[in-house]
């Protein structure tokens, strides 16, 4: 499916990451990063494991904490970011982790409804239904309602895990590997549900791949983390367009070719 | 000395160092995660729904066993006991010698005991197989808190179950006991539990309370702290699991030797 024209606000950042360092011991994973996150925009973030993609994202959604540098996410300083304050922010960013986490002591409605039930306490229990029954209809699983996430497949773990961040109507999206270990067909699933977000919702993405078809399929620009650092921004032709051995082999042997 | 002894010298005193250093950063860690237990536990909103749940979990998971166990304790330590007081011909006093035994100290021990392989290594598995599947990052990412729903609430479950586990351990503890001395001695069931009652005073309930609590409190923060901060993957599980269960195990032990000691200044 051919990528929608999405409308991309490059005068208004969501997410401005300045010198952002973080190290686990004495292993610097990340040495100085510069990013910004554009307004209705789906940034794939590229690069090999264990290169800090997902320490990126866990410290933008405030899981971890940076050792330097600043990270404002949606006009908030998370340096300075009172608690009550992150839990609010955090209702506003939306996190498809790599596994789908999904609590698998509870059914798909009740996975869905945890969220909401504790952060929009307001709401009655036909709304709380609608709500559930919607963002299910959404990435086409309605008829998952009432199963246990153990009954489901690795495609329909991640569509979940993709509606119960929707549930919350999140300004940005985190995807953390969201094709890893899928087969070829629910991948290309997943990148469209992917852009469908994006149209639908008008979320702003960050996308942290290895994989170049999702990178391709969904990016509307691509950074590429080596050293890390971004070496290479822009389109996926432009990163791709270099002789640098680093990035060349990238693109070498993935299937795409 | 040869010189090899003198250079393992302080290798062993940098590991031992090394060691103990270790011990009191997770000594410190633990005295963080009570304080935080104490600082969420008791501030709205309340997971009642969870904390309800949760107490059943507890109740359902070691009724079977604590049961079969109090029963069997109640009968065996009769029935031990029995050749002992015979020989003074004192065998009248078997239910008051049972009733102490079991209502100062078997019924809260046996019943913490199974409550810790039971409950403690299940909740220790639980939430360490939560931690290394993110679902705990997942509900603080969706702006829930994960410490209030999941460590707060199978705490206050353990806290509040445990102390009529152990009263109910008690009871059927004494029923084995009744059985045993009915069979041999025929007394009535009046009788026996007129004797049962006599010799307990109001300390011997209220200890045994205390410590049926303070148990039930080292079984859920144990088996939590081992869960919530277990190492990622599956060996980090079965270690959180394990570590509920002796460290629980050990304190639980330690707690009944000091309980007893204050106990014993206000008889």
């Amino acid at each position: 499916m051919k990528k929608f024209k999405p409308h991309i606000d490059n005068n208004n950042a969501v997410i401005r990451i300045r010198g952002l360092k973080k190290a686990f011991e004495d292993y610097a994973v990340l040495r100085g990063i510069d990013l910004d996150l554009y307004q209705g925009e789906n940034l794939v973030v590229l690069g090999r494991s264990g290169t800090g993609k997902s320490v990126l994202i866990k410290i933008i959604s405030g899981l971890l904490k940076p050792d330097e540098g600043s990270v404002e996410v949606l006009g908030h300083e998370l340096e300075t970011i009172t608690e009550e304050e992150l839990q609010a922010l955090r209702i506003r960013i939306g996190f498809s982790f790599q596994n789908s986490a999904l609590y698998d002591s509870m059914t798909v409605r009740k996975n869905l409804e945890f969220p909401l039930v504790r952060n929009r306490k307001n709401l009655t229990r036909k709304e709380i239904d609608h709500s559930v029954e919607e963002v299910l209809d959404a990435v086409g699983l309605l008829k998952t309602i009432n199963q246990m996430p153990a009954e489901l497949s690795g495609g329909q773990r991640k569509r979940i895990g993709i509606a119960r961040t929707l549930i919350l109507n999140p300004e940005i999206m985190l995807y953390d590997e969201p094709t890893a270990g899928l087969d070829p067909i629910t991948c290309i699933e997943i990148n469209e549900l992917i852009n469908e977000v994006q149209e639908r919702f008008k979320t702003s993405s960050i996308i942290i791949t290895h994989d170049l078809t999702c990178a391709k399929m969904t990016g509307d620009r691509i950074a590429m983390l080596l050293d890390g650092q971004f070496q290479r921004v822009g389109s996926f032709d432009e990163v791709f367009d270099t002789n640098d051995e680093r990035v060349k082999p990238f693109f070498d042997y993935n299937f795409i070719q | 000395m040869d010189s090899s002894t003198s250079t393992s010298q302080p290798i062993v005193r940098k590991g031992l160092k090394k060691r103990l250093t270790n011990f009191f950063v997770r000594l410190y860690q633990i005295h963080l995660f009570i304080l935080r237990f104490f600082k969420e536990a008791f501030v709205p909103p309340f997971e009642l729904k969870e904390i309800m749940n949760q107490c059943y979990q507890v109740g359902v998971r070691s009724f079977t066993l604590i049961s079969l166990t109090g029963f069997i304790v109640g009968l065996i330590f009769t029935k031990q006991s029995r050749p002992s007081l015979s020989e003074f011909g004192a065998t009248s006093w078997l239910p008051s010698l049972v009733s102490i035994a079991i209502m100062r100290a078997l019924a809260p021990l046996v019943t913490a005991l199974i409550a810790a392989g039971k409950v403690g290594s299940s909740i220790g598995a639980e939430l360490g197989s939560m931690r290394v599947t993110e679902q705990i990052d997942a509900m603080e990412v969706s702006g829930t808190k994960p410490f209030k729903f999941l460590v707060c609430t199978r705490v206050l479950a353990t806290t509040i179950a445990i102390p009529i586990l152990a009263t109910y351990t008690g009871f059927i503890a004494l029923l084995g006991g009744y059985l045993n001395v009915a069979t041999n001695e025929g007394t009535s069931y009046t009788t026996f539990m007129q004797q049962v009652f006599e010799p307990l005073t109001f300390v011997d309930f209220v200890s045994s309370l205390i410590k049926s609590i303070v148990f039930g409190f080292t079984i859920g923060i144990v088996g939590c702290y081992q869960g919530y901060n277990s190492d990622k993957g599956t060996e980090g599980v079965g270690k959180a699991a394990n570590g509920a269960v002796v460290t629980a195990m050990f304190l639980i032990f330690v707690e009944e030797v000091l309980i007893v000691q204050i106990a014993g200044w206000f008889r």
